[in-house]
């Protein structure tokens, strides 16, 4: 499989391997927590939690064991970052655990590869043996003594939750990926009850830059809240589908112009669980504080039918729900028959309030993010296509 | 099962026990070498599992019930997984799958008479660049149209 690359800054700047760790051993740990402060790089999975912050919690907890756990369970629809993230710049991700391990001090690192990438396990088994046999990995790494660390691949077996990271957690304890309450926090008490850090794919690939070039080369790139650049999975109606490394703050419209998206109608970013933006608001900006994303964009052009593709969301979401609390369960359940209900023309505008207002209580009373975020597109296509879903085709819908 | 299956069956995940140790957190790996080489899990396996490390098996099934790339019943021998979400449909899901089921003379969610394929929707697999895409047993397959989705399936064993 060949996959378009567009090639940024920040990211796919060179890079050998190796290069962060001796690097990050060379200098103190509070050294390598301070250029992370610096560089304010914000998780990449989409929820833009401070990465200095979680490491600096985990590096002063006092425990005689410590994990880093790099979250490779790529499930949202739309994203494929980390599939050429793992296959073509391992040494990035892997690299960049190592100057976990150290950082923090953990001793154990753990891949959670998605079950839909098992086909990814041999070539990343093969690349960690090779970091071994260059003391990349193992013990007194680089001869930095007292320094032994190592990292294991497991696999997730097609739950779309354990991206979450407590149910990745419980997953990888052999339990049922069902999220936990939070606090506490996997901090505090992540695997096996001891203080864990879960970082995204691209985050870790993004620390092994940082911890070379620094924290303030890579606050030059991006917005103020959003430092850096991010991947972003391009699919659907454009001509030139990929990945993207572009800054934050890059404009939608910038960025449909670049992959040759014609006649488009609607704009999905940040996957099912993300908003759908409409024509009218393409020059609003891909960053946290705006139109904040994991890397997920996908294109609707004119022909598309808008209700089609938030049935295709809701199924999705129901299939996925765990079940394990309510709102979520039978809320999603309920959003899809309320889609149903208007493609077959059997619905009330009072009863689609209710759903919004359903919605609006999914996003705050359900246990975990996929709850939060499964009416996000409920909402936002209802709202941003009233015209096309309500009074299109004579009020036909779908038919 | 036989007693000589079942014996065969005990072994092998004796050794699996062995290979990731004996906690709750090597359950999902030891349950998945088991998918992988039986295509299910089947009860007797669940006992054992459950046994071996010391937990209850309905604990064993809970799990297995969890994750849907486990599963208790018999499935055929390749599994063949269409992804269903929005980019593949896009690109031509349905006229893909309609293929596959006219070819095979089934529907998803059934198995053919000869145990050979399962087939299955599957929720994205990380290929929307490259959709439609299908994944066989491991082995993922972009861009396919139906006739070489039809081409692909005659060539597995």
């Amino acid at each position: 499989m060949e996959t378009k690359e567009r090639k940024g800054a920040v990211l796919f700047s060179k890079y050998t391997r190796g290069e962060a760790i001796k690097k990050a051993i060379s200098k103190t740990r509070e050294d390598v927590l301070y250029e992370l402060r610096e560089s304010k790089l914000k998780g990449r999975g989409g929820a833009g939690f401070p990465t200095a912050t979680k490491w600096m919690i985990v590096a002063a907890a006092s425990s005689d064991e410590k994990y880093i756990i790099c979250n490779a369970d790529e499930g949202e629809p739309g994203t494929f970052k980390d599939r050429v993230l793992l296959l073509e710049y391992p040494q990035l991700v892997f690299d960049g655990m190592v100057v976990g391990g150290y950082t923090i001090g953990a001793k154990y690192g753990i891949v959670y590869l998605r079950g839909e990438y098992e086909y990814m396990k041999k070539s990343l088994e093969d690349y960690l043996e090779a970091m071994r046999k260059d003391n990349l990995l193992g013990n007194d790494i680089l001869g930095k003594k007292g320094f032994n660390f190592d990292i294991t691949i497991r696999m997730g077996s097609g739950a779309y939750v354990c991206g979450e990271e407590t149910a990745l957690i419980e997953s990888l304890e052999g339990n049922r990926g069902e999220a936990r309450n939070r606090p506490p926090f996997p901090v505090n008490t992540g695997f096996m009850g001891k203080p864990t850090t879960v970082n995204n794919v691209e985050t870790l690939a993004a620390i092994s830059h940082i911890t070379i070039k620094g924290g303030e080369w890579f606050r030059k790139h991006g917005t103020d809240k959003s430092t850096g650049s991010k991947l972003f999975s391009v699919s659907g109606d454009c001509e030139k589908p990929g990945v993207y490394e572009l800054p934050w703050g890059t404009k939608i419209s910038e960025l449909l112009e670049l992959v040759g998206a014609k006649n488009t109608k609607a704009v999905q970013v940040g996957g099912a669980s993300g908003t759908c933006i409409p024509k009218s608001q393409f020059d609003r900006t891909l960053a946290y504080e705006d139109a904040a994303t994991g890397g997920s964009i996908m294109i609707f052009n004119e022909s598309r039918n808008m209700l089609h593709v938030l049935k295709n969301f809701m199924e999705f979401f129901v299939e996925e729900s765990c079940g394990q609390c309510t709102p979520c369960r039978i809320g999603n359940v309920k959003l899809l028959e309320g889609v149903e209900m208007i493609e077959k023309g059997e619905y009330t505008f009072a009863y689609m309030n209710q759903l919004k207002d359903l919605g609006d209580t999914m996003q705050v009373a359900s246990k975990c993010g996929l709850g939060q975020s499964s009416p996000n597109s409920f909402i936002s296509i209802l709202e941003n296509f009233k015209e096309e879903i309500f009074n299109g085709n004579g009020g036909h819908n779908g038919k | 099962m036989l007693v000589l299956e079942k014996n065969a069956m005990t072994e092998e995940i004796e050794l699996l026990v062995v290979k990731f140790g004996k906690s709750r957190s090597s359950l999902l790996p030891i349950l998945q070498d088991i998918q992988r080489s039986h295509k299910h899990i089947p009860d007797f396996a669940q006992q054992e599992v459950a046994r071996l490390l010391d937990i209850h098996p309905v604990e064993v099934y809970s799990v297995i019930s969890f994750y849907s790339f486990l599963n208790s019943n018999a499935k055929g021998r390749n599994i063949v997984r269409l992804c269903q979400t929005i980019t593949c449909d896009m690109a031509g899901k349905e006229n893909v799958a309609k293929a596959i089921e006219r070819e095979l003379g089934i529907k998803f969610g059934e198995t053919t008479k000869d145990n050979k394929f399962t087939l299955e929707y599957v929720n994205c697999l990380g290929m929307c660049d490259q959709g439609p895409a299908l994944l066989i047993n491991e082995r993922v397959f972009p861009k396919v149209t139906p006739e070489k989705a039809v081409q692909i399936l005659s060539e597995v064993k």
